[in-house]
């Protein structure tokens, strides 16, 4: 993975440099960075735009460069319950990291903004040829998910419950 | 060595409610007149309030002053703290305080501090963020932690008095008004920490909570020392005589309820029976 950089064409090095800018993808070798940039376009969403459909194939994720994206749960009864609000260098969508490729939860734009859409199946297809590509790519993803998934976990603790009784 | 705790009275004063507060749906803050006799409290401190007839119960201090006026925040979840959110101007009910260790204000002197308050932690450290001008830090920042959207103690004043402290506020489940963070409250909430060796924090709120973001202030670089809990116990006679909220070597009322990191750290890793 030694390629030089200055294979990079001018169209795809606009999204490299958006690219670096992102705290857990910007450290990858900018050849990586060029691969990636390979999958993805420059997308902007209104506000009450919903971007993803719980139950639909997961085929994109999103890097936001600018405005919030909530991911919401609905309840009958309870309506819509936001459980996570994503903003600026967050990525949104994590269901097309592993199988069987669906969406799980609704992610709806609370305000104008915009992202680097992802092809997932493009960049799934040039990780299963370059491992090293997703190994990385694939480290970076479970730190995220780690992150969040302990989130879950003390949201689902209810910390501030009734035994707060401070 | 142990402190001795500033009165160690086991006779109640009482005193009337001087006025009341709504806060939250469950949640007042009642206002007293220090009585004649009793030591103003630091911030941290807390007093033993006492209902006749029902029970006597610690609560942190959540204002202090000026004119001896002193504030008690209190969520309605027991027998006695319903009693006292029941409570309205003029009734008595009475005060063994102030107690325990409060917040170590010395080591926030040219710091930047960095404010950690979940839930109903906001009150103990409400002492704390009303003196923020005054206390000798490079900076003094906020980040508050809540269940939703109508769960934030003290909203109007995060707003209205406290925006020099860069206020942030997370809630762990949202509807589409809130437009602040959802999520549990974070050490980088706000922003990465940029001198974690600078750093000097304050935490308080569920144990879980502080626990959790005591371990990211750590993992991020602020020395443990200069993360300071404001521990949660049975406290029973509030003067280190009864054993109730020994947790340890500690006995939270008088060597606490305020305690570093690095002494709580090791003591909250062992499991209760």
């Amino acid at each position: 993975m030694d390629e030089p950089t200055d294979r990079i064409r001018p169209a795809e090095a606009g999204l490299v440099d958006e690219l670096v800018a992102n705290p857990l993808l910007g450290d990858l070798p900018r050849e990586h960075l060029a691969l990636i940039s390979g999958c993805c376009i420059n997308v902007g969403f209104t506000a009450g735009e919903r971007i993803i459909n719980a139950g639909d194939p997961a085929d994109d994720f999103w890097i936001i460069r600018h405005g919030l994206v909530d991911i919401e749960i609905h309840g009958a009864g309870r309506g819509t319950i936001t459980i996570d609000r994503l903003g600026p260098g967050d990525l949104l969508g994590v269901s097309w990291i592993a199988e069987p490729y669906v969406n799980e939860f609704d992610a709806t734009a609370i305000e104008r903004g915009s992202a680097i859409r992802v092809d997932a199946a493009c960049l799934r297809g040039k990780c299963d040829e370059d491992h090293v590509l997703g190994y990385e790519l694939y480290r970076r993803f479970a730190t995220m998910l780690r992150r969040r998934l302990q989130a879950t976990r003390l949201q689902l603790v209810d910390i501030y419950g009734p035994d707060d009784a401070r | 060595m142990r402190a001795e705790p500033a009165t160690a009275v086991m006779t109640p004063v009482i005193a009337p409610v001087a006025s009341v507060v709504d806060e939250l749906a469950d949640t007042v803050t009642l206002a007293l007149d220090m009585p004649v006799g009793l030591a103003m409290p630091t911030p941290g401190q807390f007093a033993m309030l006492w209902v006749p007839g029902i029970g006597e119960i610690p609560v942190s201090y959540s204002g202090i002053g000026p004119d001896r006026r002193v504030e008690h925040t209190v969520r309605a979840v027991g027998a006695t703290s319903a009693a006292l959110a029941e409570l309205g101007p003029g009734e008595p009910i009475g005060v063994r305080g102030p107690l325990g260790r409060g917040w170590r204000l010395d080591d926030l002197i040219d710091r930047e501090v960095l404010v950690f308050a979940g839930g109903l932690g906001l009150a103990p450290l409400r002492p704390v963020v009303e003196a923020a001008g005054d206390l000798g830090a490079r900076a003094v920042r906020l980040r508050v932690g809540a269940r939703g959207p109508g769960h934030v103690l003290y909203a109007e004043q995060i707003v209205s008095r406290w925006g020099d402290l860069d206020p942030v506020v997370t809630v762990d489940h949202a509807d589409g008004r809130w437009r602040g963070p959802v999520g549990p409250l974070r050490a980088d909430l706000g922003g990465a920490i940029p001198e974690p060796g600078e750093v000097a924090a304050l935490v308080c709120g569920p144990e879980i909570m502080m626990q959790v973001l005591a371990r990211q202030l750590e993992q991020a670089g602020v020395p443990r020392d200069r993360i300071q809990l404001s521990l949660e116990r049975n406290m029973q006679c509030g003067v280190g005589h009864c054993g109730h909220c020994q947790l340890g070597p500690l006995f939270a009322c008088v060597d606490g309820p305020v305690v570093g990191w690095d002494v709580a750290g090791p003591l909250l890793a062992v499991r209760e029976r």
